[in-house]
């Protein structure tokens, strides 16, 4: 037996989603009897794979198989990824396994036999080293919306360009044009073939069409912004970017959908919840408030009545100035100035809701998505409970452990370790956006600020800069300490015209001096 | 870095170095400034309604009712100079009072520009301030109100030299040496001008033509309609938008909750969420100084808008006094017409005369005697009232328009102020804005 240690820096996610299509050939072609993670050190992940030459089928035989850990908590780094002999056992057991593997539009999936020496298993695995993926190889982006008007229906479809290196991919770029209805069969896809893994959500589906129009620029923007995001969430992921429905999507001219079974199935309350394990589950109910809140759209709508007030505001002054002589300057200024800052508290509201509400929304929606998946897995959890509690009463009858009840294990040993996976890279990817977010939402709100101040100050210089008569010299030294505290400039040209009297001005230069 | 004004001597401090200019510092520069171009009375008293209480009593028709009394103070200014600021003579008024005493000035100084009151019933209200009399906050800028009332009062060259108004301000009832109470006296003197201003205030109601008004009081009067429809606009619309920014930054709250609870459940973005949310609860409770300052503001204007309806009354009172000079001037004309014709015997145009006397015929001598020697007398009777009426007009107008210079330059000098007041606290709005944001970003950036 020879062990294969693949000493390259080859991340874990990498390792999980070669495993899952290269380890089920090598299996089924008697190369390998199973792939262990031996540990991980800095980013570092060795691979060690065990070859055995003879072996005739991946089958497993009864005993309990050596590679199969106990379950339990463990360091991810050392659970196996036993879904790959799960699905080699099921591929074995379904009679034509190719016809799972064409895609839709009828391309064979690249099915060549595993190479029998380990240089093309090394060429195979493409050596990554940043965990991170910014060295990426597939970028995705969803742009250019059109409206489709039929006979039937009216939609909009969006433009969906691909750039890869991948070899998975027939060519290094796709374009392509998908509609909602297309997303939603990707996301069903998905969820059915990567039951254990977390998918990104999709903007809502359904819109109240008295409230919303479905085909105004704003609403057809932010959904093109939630469906590009959403693509590029799949496309990052490791196991999930390799999916051969994404494959589809992204490359296909039609897709044949087979319009999927709805997969949130309504788990009912009977489902065990096992405390032995993550906590994860308790978070979500504390998002139900705030997803709660997101849906009333007082945010939106009370910033566009204010809107709508102050556009009236800055023409008001204008009318009084046409009233006025002496005064007339200042207040074509104030309603300037009014002006200007009405139109730039617009643009930070919109700015608002256009970045903040999105980013909040989409976690509300990875949060339901979550919750579904933890029920899921929880279902799995009891299944496998109920199975070991079934095979511990016969334990007296002597038999063996059931193939399926560790069969069973195995798919809740997967299961959490895909999530946890899933979960931590979320939850980073999460505090990522939310900093940048929030630190954008910042500067925004900073640049209005700046913004007002210097129109405000460019108003009062023009109402300041007295043209007749006047001024006392209260009038001046409240004008100079007030510039002076706010450290404005103080000119004394803004007082050229005036006549001041005698001991005004001297006064005022001493305040000016100060 | 304070600074007392020894020049002019006045015995306020200005207060420098501060960026929040309160409502009480810009009542002091307002003061300062009548104080400057002031009269003698302010020259020698300090002004001011320090206090308001509740007070319950009987009112006239004997039932039980709640209203508001406002304490008067005055103090001698060389006193305070000397820092022996000794008590000062004080007394309670009511609103009322404060009515009668405009009411009393309005009838006896019609060609002055009166200054107004602070508004009787909270107008342009929007949510969240109370429409309710009794409302703390409305009887604290009503106190304000008066304060303001009485110094423009005391600073108008005219007006603060009226022993009415002196007593209006020092003497408390039953203490007077003549033994009048001071309310009683104004309501006398009200009484009695007021039946002539009764008839004048009616003929002011009635649509009149006047044929030869004085342009610039026609013009005036269009300024004042203008300058009240233009300023009631700005106050509505100010209230609503005041309504929807708080309603805004009460949205801002929702969000600090909903990213404190957040905060509770997260590990590691736990303290930036938990700031994020501290610092949304901050610019929601912004909103409350703010819209102080935005009230303070609107109060400046409502005072002119109220200024524009006494300026209105003095254009009307204008052609009121025209138009009496012109219907005696009429009165006059028509009467020497009777004269000449009973002179001459001719009837020129068809009267009533005529028409009697082609009716029942001639009148004798005598009673063309006696008719006309009524006729004379009439006559200079009216030469007499159109002299005097001239003249009033005359005098009304030099003093009217004198009046309507000085208001002028007081609109223009008090709105202006009040624009920079304004733009100042919205300046140092900004400013704290902008501190606020940096220091939030400095928190998340540690997220």
């Amino acid at each position: 037996m020879q062990t294969f240690n693949l000493k390259a820096c080859i991340p874990y996610w990498k390792c999980c989603f070669e495993l899952t299509t290269v380890v089920p050939r090598l299996r089924r072609a008697g190369q390998l009897t199973d792939v262990c993670l031996l540990g991980s050190s800095g980013g570092e992940t060795r691979t060690a794979a065990r070859f055995v030459p003879s072996r005739a089928s991946g089958a497993m035989s009864g005993g309990a198989p050596r590679s199969l850990p106990s379950s339990g908590q463990r360091p991810i780094q050392e659970i196996c990824h036993p879904l790959s002999a799960e699905e080699s056992a099921r591929r074995d057991s379904s009679p034509e396994p190719q016809k799972d593997q064409s895609l839709p539009n009828g391309t064979p999936v690249d099915k060549s036999s595993p190479a029998s020496s380990s240089s093309s298993l090394l060429n195979r695995l493409t050596l990554d080293d940043d965990f991170d993926g910014e060295t990426r190889d597939l970028f995705v982006t969803v742009d250019d919306p059109k409206k489709h008007v039929s006979t039937m229906e009216t939609y909009i479809t969006y433009r969906v360009c691909t750039k890869t290196t991948r070899t998975e991919f027939d060519l290094p770029e796709y374009s392509v044009r998908r509609r909602y209805q297309d997303f939603d069969w990707l996301r069903i896809k998905l969820e059915e073939s990567q039951p254990t893994h977390l998918i990104p959500p999709l903007p809502e589906k359904f819109v109240m069409k008295g409230v919303v129009d479905r085909f105004s620029e704003e609403f057809v923007e932010t959904r093109r912004k939630a469906l590009d995001k959403f693509l590029k969430r799949v496309a990052d992921h490791p196991v999930l970017s390799f999916n051969e429905h994404f494959n589809a999507f992204l490359s296909a001219k039609d897709l044949n959908k087979r319009q999927g079974l709805a997969l949130l199935t309504k788990m009912g309350e009977s489902v065990k919840y096992v405390t032995g394990g993550y906590k994860l589950r308790e978070r979500p109910v504390e998002y139900a408030a705030m997803g709660e809140y997101l849906e009333t759209p007082t945010g939106a709508f009370t910033q566009s009545e204010f809107l709508t007030e102050l556009r009236e505001y800055g023409p008001v002054y204008s009318s009084w100035s046409s009233l006025e002589g002496d005064l007339h300057e200042p207040l074509e200024g104030v309603s300037g100035c009014v002006s200007r800052c009405s139109s730039s508290l617009e643009e930070l509201t919109e700015d608002m809701s256009e970045e903040f509400l999105p980013v909040l929304k989409e976690y509300v929606l990875y949060i339901d998505s979550m919750k579904n998946v933890l029920k899921k897995r929880d279902q799995v959890q009891a299944e496998y409970e109920t199975k070991l509690e079934a095979v511990v009463f016969r334990e007296d009858k002597k038999t063996p452990v059931p193939t399926d009840v560790e069969k069973c294990q195995d798919r809740v040993e997967c299961f959490n370790a895909d999530l946890k996976a899933d979960w931590e890279r979320w939850q980073n990817n999460k505090r990522q956006d939310f900093r940048q977010l929030l630190t954008g939402m910042a500067d925004k709100n900073i640049q209005y600020y700046e913004k007002v101040h210097d129109y405000t100050v460019g108003k009062l210089e023009v109402i300041v800069t007295l043209k007749g008569v006047m001024s006392t010299w209260n009038f001046c030294d409240m004008i100079a300490t007030h510039f002076f505290s706010l450290k404005l400039p103080v000119g004394p040209e803004m007082f050229a015209n005036i006549p001041l009297a005698k001991d005004t001005e001297t006064q005022f230069d001493r305040a000016c001096c100060s | 870095m304070e600074r007392t004004m020894a020049d002019s001597g006045s015995e306020d401090i200005a207060v420098i170095g501060n960026t929040d200019l309160t409502p009480s510092e810009s009542q002091n520069n307002v003061r300062n400034t009548m104080f400057e171009k002031g009269t003698n009375l302010l020259k020698r008293m300090e002004i001011s309604v320090a206090e308001a209480e509740k007070r319950t009593g009987k009112n006239a028709v004997n039932m039980q009712e709640t209203y508001t009394v406002y304490l008067i103070e005055t103090r001698p200014v060389d006193a305070v100079q000397e820092a022996t600021s000794p008590v000062p003579d004080s007394l309670w008024r009511r609103y009322s009072e404060f009515e009668l005493l405009r009411n009393y000035l309005l009838v006896t100084y019609p060609y002055v520009v009166v200054p107004p009151l602070p508004e009787k019933r909270a107008e342009f209200v929007w949510h969240k301030l109370s429409a309710d009399n009794m409302d703390p906050d409305f009887v604290e800028r009503r106190r304000v109100g008066l304060e303001n009332f009485l110094l423009r009062v005391a600073s108008h060259p005219a007006l603060s030299n009226d022993k009415i108004f002196r007593s209006f301000l020092t003497e408390v009832e039953g203490k007077s040496l003549e033994g009048n109470r001071v309310r009683d006296r104004i309501s006398s003197e009200g009484i009695v001008s007021s039946s002539c201003a009764d008839s004048r205030i009616k003929a002011l109601n009635a649509t009149f033509r006047v044929k030869n008004p004085d342009k610039r009081f026609a013009e005036m009067k269009h300024y004042g309609d203008e300058l009240q429809s233009v300023i009631s606009q700005l106050l509505r619309v100010r209230a609503r938008a005041a309504d929807r920014l708080y309603g805004v930054y009460k949205v801002h709250g929702n969000y600090g909750r909903v990213f404190s609870e957040w905060s509770a459940i997260e590990k590691e973005m736990g303290d930036g969420l938990q700031s994020a949310g501290h610092h949304m609860d901050a610019y929601a409770a912004s909103i409350d100084d703010i819209l102080e300052e935005e009230e303070h503001y609107a109060d400046q204007l409502k005072e002119y808008l109220f200024y524009a309806d006494a300026l209105r009354a003095v254009c009307r009172k204008h052609e009121l006094t025209q138009y009496e000079l012109e219907t005696a001037a009429q009165d006059l004309c028509s009467k020497k017409q009777q004269q000449e014709e009973l002179a001459t015997g001719t009837v020129r145009t068809f009267s009533l005369k005529g028409m009697t006397s082609k009716l029942f015929g001639q009148e004798t001598p005598e009673q063309r005697e006696a008719k006309l020697k009524m006729l004379e007398a009439q006559i200079e009777e009216g030469e007499e009232l159109v002299k005097e009426r001239n003249v009033e007009s005359g005098e009304f107008v030099k003093g009217a328009w004198a009046d309507i210079e000085r208001f002028k330059e007081q609109k223009d000098h008090d709105l202006r102020e009040a624009l920079i007041n304004y733009a100042i606290m919205q300046i140092s709005m900004c400013k704290k804005g902008i501190q606020v944001w940096n220091n939030a970003k400095e928190c998340f950036s540690k997220m």
